[in-house]
């Protein structure tokens, strides 16, 4: 049972909006498309094939860069994740393309017996794997989505620039604001315990703010900071990166608003701490750090760094209940 | 566009090893490597740049020869805690994002 050749409609203003607020982790698990071979423009039999995944911002992108050119998409099942994501996962992997190649009977569409993929696709695809198995010859394309059309016309031959993952300013400066959000959420339960802390010492509105504010300033270190300064902070260590900016806010907070030696030493401990955990955390959203490298991280600094934030509470604690 | 001087992660951590003995020389590492780990020379790869490499595991599951091994993951911290936590293998749920990057 051959699988028909799938539509889709143009993308509209609605799927824009729907992308950002999928970028922002809302309704993503929604945004997918059917998985199967798609025709774009209209492809004869000599029609490159293109493969991708079947997270919606995934498609559209390919969509979009490919526009005016007569062209095969085959979209994979990764359960609505981009490319990279669902490589490392194994969902855009050689067994799903393998198969997908099988039931939408590929090798009756087209000719030619030649698969191109996004270069990143290679983490979970096999490509001498998948040439034996379907006589179809995986090709990796460039990196970036952006680079297809001038890849396909120099005879799909990459620039050695193709083949590079980059993580410029405008990338990571699209992150930040995600993680700030999800830092938030701690954020807001600290909030909840030290308002009721302090209003139920009979404390104002404006001491809870000023209990606030230093956290939420080494909240925004660790997650926009680190992130948009990423190549400038010294370290290669995220956490020492995180540290560092952390402690200088943590400085700059004592200088402002000098409130005796267990004040300072509290936030000198707990803030640094706080911001070297959430810049930690960004190497998840980072292009080149490797599980290695960030388990030597853990194994170096996450004691020193919980230790530092629990002595820093007890002395903030302190420094509250006595005044 | 490259990752820049600034944006080098830490050195002497990669795990990835190639067996210059197995290598047919195919090329198929320089291709699907995004950090440029590799260089081709005399009809044998060579890892000339093993900082940069951030253990994607492309090469070694692309290499017809099985002449590269790498332990493959995710550089993600919150995915390590996870695996802390639940004792289960590194997963951060990553799916987010413009496909250049994991896990927010």
């Amino acid at each position: 049972m051959i699988e028909p050749v799938l539509t889709a409609p143009p993308p509209t203003g609605w799927d824009a909006l729907r992308g950002v607020l999928s970028r922002w982790g809302l309704g993503r698990n929604r945004y997918r498309v059917k998985p199967g071979l798609y025709g774009l423009g209209s492809p004869g039999p000599d029609a490159p094939v293109l493969v991708t995944a079947n997270y919606k911002l995934s498609f559209d992108a390919v969509r979009r860069a490919m526009a005016g050119r007569d062209l095969w998409l085959l979209v994979l099942d990764t359960v609505g994740i981009n490319v990279w994501c669902a490589a490392g996962k194994g969902t855009f992997g050689t067994d799903e393309l393998v198969i997908r190649v099988r039931s939408v009977g590929l090798g009756d569409k087209v000719r030619h017996r030649v698969l191109i993929l996004p270069q990143l696709g290679a983490v979970g695809v096999a490509g001498f794997e998948v040439a034996k198995r379907t006589g179809f010859k995986v090709v990796y394309g460039p990196v970036r989505v952006e680079a297809l059309p001038a890849f396909l016309d120099r005879g799909m031959k990459a620039l050695p620039e193709m083949r590079r993952v980059a993580f410029p300013l405008s990338e990571r400066l699209m992150l930040a604001p995600l993680e700030f959000l999800q830092a938030l959420r701690y954020f807001a339960v600290f909030l909840g315990l030290a308002a009721v802390w302090t209003l139920g010492r009979g404390g104002s509105a404006s001491d809870l703010a000023s209990a606030a504010w230093p956290l939420l300033g080494s909240v925004v270190a660790g997650t926009v900071v680190v992130p948009g300064l990423l190549p400038w902070v010294p370290f290669r260590s995220f956490a020492l990166k995180g540290w560092l900016v952390g402690l200088a806010w943590a400085g700059f907070v004592c200088w402002a608003k000098p409130a005796g030696l267990r004040m300072a030493g509290g936030q000198l401990l707990l803030l640094p701490a706080v911001s070297a955990f959430l810049a930690l955390n960004f190497t998840g959203a980072s292009t080149f750090t490797s599980q290695n490298g960030v388990n030597r991280e853990i194994g170096l600094f996450a004691r020193p760094m919980a230790a530092s934030a629990l002595a820093g509470a007890v002395l903030l604690i302190l420094h509250g209940v006595r005044r | 566009m490259s990752l820049g001087p600034g944006l080098r992660y830490l050195p002497a951590v990669a795990s990835l090893k190639l067996d210059i003995e197995a290598c047919t020389g195919c090329g198929t590492c320089v291709e699907v490597c995004p950090h440029a780990v590799f260089d081709i020379s005399d009809r044998k790869a060579s890892i000339k740049d093993l900082d940069a490499c951030m253990e994607c595991g492309a090469c070694s599951r692309n290499c017809p020869a099985r002449a590269l091994a790498v332990s493959a993951g995710v550089g993600c911290a919150q995915a390590i805690f996870n695996s802390m936590l639940t004792g289960g293998p590194p997963d951060c749920g990553c799916g987010s994002d413009q496909g250049s990057s994991c896990c927010s």
